[in-house]
């Protein structure tokens, strides 16, 4: 994000009259630089033209990392480094490798993709939010669009708004 | 309220405008006519207020059990096992029975969490929060016995780990139950906390927006790591959520399979039975549900939630309870049968042991608490009674216990040699290792609901007008 830029700010009571303002500033060629809203609301990601998240994808990639892992693990203290036999068994067991795993598998992909979100979604402790709108962690859903990013003047792009149902259409700067 | 029927059958598929099917919802899950504004004031109001004379009681309390039980974890500590009633024949008794009953409880957080989530039950999500935290702190709780039981709790790392060390570089035994229950434990608390917190990020993020001071502005600003509630991160967020759900699900049935193991891998009578994994895992189920109930219940009472854990919320878990609870008195049957149906002379007497032998009144206790308790909730003015549920909720987990308690010690006490035959008694200090969980749970406990939000109140807005009463007014 560039600095100093100038936002318009549509801001919506209900997150189906939201659903359609999205289509319809969409469709009237105004890019939007993204919706904000207090709770996760099914299938806006459609309608702003989001792919859908590849987390999924790193969660099954980290799982495999925990599985190789584990197992090399196991097998190398147990088969490797120092064989033992222990209740007749054989020097690489592999039904007891099983439980550990399996827990490993589920421990790198959980960590594996929450980590990945966090650095996607530039979440972190010390992170300065750039807050559009303070009662969007409460009540209202906000569309924010970049006054820079588009074509259109201000003020056609307030009317667009008002017309699409915001119950407010307020300007906000940050330098 | 007495007349709330419960969606027990799918009537009709609510498609949401994402194509994904939810569990349909016939009585609104959210009553009193809320606004989004209005969760907020209620969950985040809670967290903004000075504490109450009530908190702070409760708190002394929790403390004071803390530091009278801690005084036992220090002798323990400091002098050893040896203070403890454990014998040779008695070699796990109170401590591990402790052990999994707390590990059993943390179960139904995770079950309502991420089972109900992949079921799309929207219930859920007035009490996932309470629940997970509950998790959270009764696996914390549950730790503490094998790690105390170490002797030596600082050389823990070195025993439980597969570290390199100075013996030659032996390394850890992995055809160990005990080994795969340090990985299936600490998996299962790590994960479980990632859930809990990652649920929390938004709800944070609405107290630092709230927040009138500096230092909560802060605080909460620091704990909601820059939550702006973007589209796009909402998106990642869900996929993180359902992935977490499908992780966390075969997990939670993981653990207590992998906890029963460490006694049905054993050659003991008794112990050696091969439906351990899935009646520990339904029992597990059963007494966190219970537990889940007990808390809720006062949390409920004392933050004036009833519009958001309703009579509906504890109807259907306490149909849980009865499912998980029939499942138990199955299996306590069924162990029963093989034993005599094994033909097997030790194992038969082990079972006859257990409910006619020294601890007949142990197995008593948990069969009149497990097995006829539950029973009471087929009746609908039962279980969505209040009180009643209150009382059984506690007689449930009294009973788990002594479910624990009879596996071990009765399995235990009378080995294949008789004269080495003996009783197990708790000394005070074992009594006081249980005190001292108990203080920590509930510290724990009181400190989340004081300066966390004790409801989901991005999830429940998100129901609100699917699932919130003005929704059935409107006609929606």
């Amino acid at each position: 994000m560039s600095q100093g830029t100038n936002y318009i700010l549509g801001v919506y009571e209900d997150e189906d009259v939201l659903m359609r303002a999205i289509t319809t500033v969409r469709e009237s060629g105004v890019k939007i630089e993204e919706v904000y809203s207090p709770f996760p609301v099914h299938g806006i990601d459609d309608v702003l033209g989001y792919k859908r998240s590849w987390l999924s994808l790193a969660a099954f990639l980290f799982g495999i990392t925990g599985t190789c892992l584990a197992l090399t693990m196991m097998v190398g203290m147990m088969g490797v480094d120092w064989p033992m036999i222990i209740g007749g068994k054989d020097y690489i067991p592999i039904p007891s490798f099983i439980p550990v795993t399996f827990e490993m598998t589920v421990l790198l992909a959980s960590f594996g993709m929450v980590g990945t979100f966090f650095v996607t979604s530039n979440l972190k402790p010390w992170g300065k939010p750039r807050i559009y709108d303070i009662r969007i962690t409460d009540d209202k859903h906000v569309m924010a669009i970049d006054l820079d990013g588009n074509d259109k003047a201000e003020s056609e792009i307030k009317s667009l708004l008002e017309g699409s149902g915001a119950s407010e259409v307020n300007s906000k700067k940050f330098d | 309220m007495s007349d709330v029927s419960v969606p027990l059958v799918a009537e009709e598929e609510v498609a949401h405008e994402a194509g994904h099917a939810e569990a349909p919802v016939r009585i609104p899950l959210i009553t009193g006519n809320k606004t989004l504004h209005d969760v907020s004031e209620d969950i985040a109001g809670r967290v903004e207020q000075k504490p109450t004379i009530t908190w702070m009681l409760a708190m002394a309390v929790s403390l004071a059990l803390l530091l009278a039980g801690g005084y036992a974890v220090a002798i323990t500590v400091w002098d050893g096992i040896g203070m403890w009633g454990l014998n040779k024949t008695v070699g796990w008794a109170w401590d591990i029975t402790n052990f999994v009953w707390w590990v059993g409880i943390g179960h139904a957080g995770t079950l309502i969490s991420a089972v109900l989530l992949l079921f799309r039950q929207r219930w859920r999500m007035s009490i996932n929060r309470a629940s997970e935290a509950m998790t959270i702190f009764a696996v914390i709780c549950a730790a503490m016995f094998p790690v105390l039981h170490m002797g030596r709790p600082w050389l823990g790392f070195y025993w439980a780990l597969p570290l390199p060390n100075t013996f030659g570089s032996l390394w850890v035994n992995f055809n160990s139950p005990l080994l795969w229950d340090v990985f299936a434990i600490s998996t299962y608390f790590s994960v479980s906390l990632v859930f809990w917190y990652i649920g929390l990020i938004p709800d944070f993020a609405t107290i630092r927006d709230r927040a009138t001071n500096k230092i909560s502005k802060a605080i909460y600003g620091a704990l909601s790591f820059g939550w702006t509630g973007g589209a796009k991160t909402w998106s990642h967020y869900e996929t993180v959520s359902l992935v977490l759900a499908g992780l966390a699900t075969p997990l939670v049935l993981s653990v207590h399979t992998i906890v029963s193991f460490d006694f049905a891998t054993s050659v003991i009578p008794g112990w050696h039975t091969t439906i351990f994994p899935p009646y520990f895992v339904a029992g597990a189920i059963f007494s966190g549900f219970a537990m889940v109930l007990t808390l809720l219940l006062v949390t409920r009472k004392v933050y004036k939630l009833e519009d958001y854990i309703t009579i509906q919320h504890i109807e259907l878990m306490n149909i849980v309870i009865i499912v998980t609870g029939s499942i138990v008195g199955i299996a306590y049957i069924t162990e029963f049968f093989v034993a005599w149906y094994s033909g097997v002379e030790a194992e038969q007497y082990a079972f006859i042991n257990r409910a006619f032998g020294p601890y007949w009144w142990a197995y008593w206790s948990m069969m009149t608490c497990n097995v006829i308790s539950p029973q009471l909730f087929w009746f609908k003015k039962i279980r969505t009674n209040l009180a009643a549920t209150f009382i059984i909720s506690i007689i449930v987990n009294i009973g788990m216990w002594f479910e624990r308690f009879v596996i071990i010690v009765t399995s235990l006490h009378r080995d294949f040699l008789p004269s080495s035959w003996a009783m197990f008694y708790p000394t005070i200090y074992d009594i006081g290792v249980y005190v001292f969980t108990f203080g920590l749970f509930f510290t724990a406990f009181f400190l989340f609901a004081k300066f966390f939000p004790v409801i989901n109140m991005a999830e429940v807005k998100s129901i609100l007008k699917a699932t919130g009463e003005r929704s059935s007014q409107s006609g929606k």
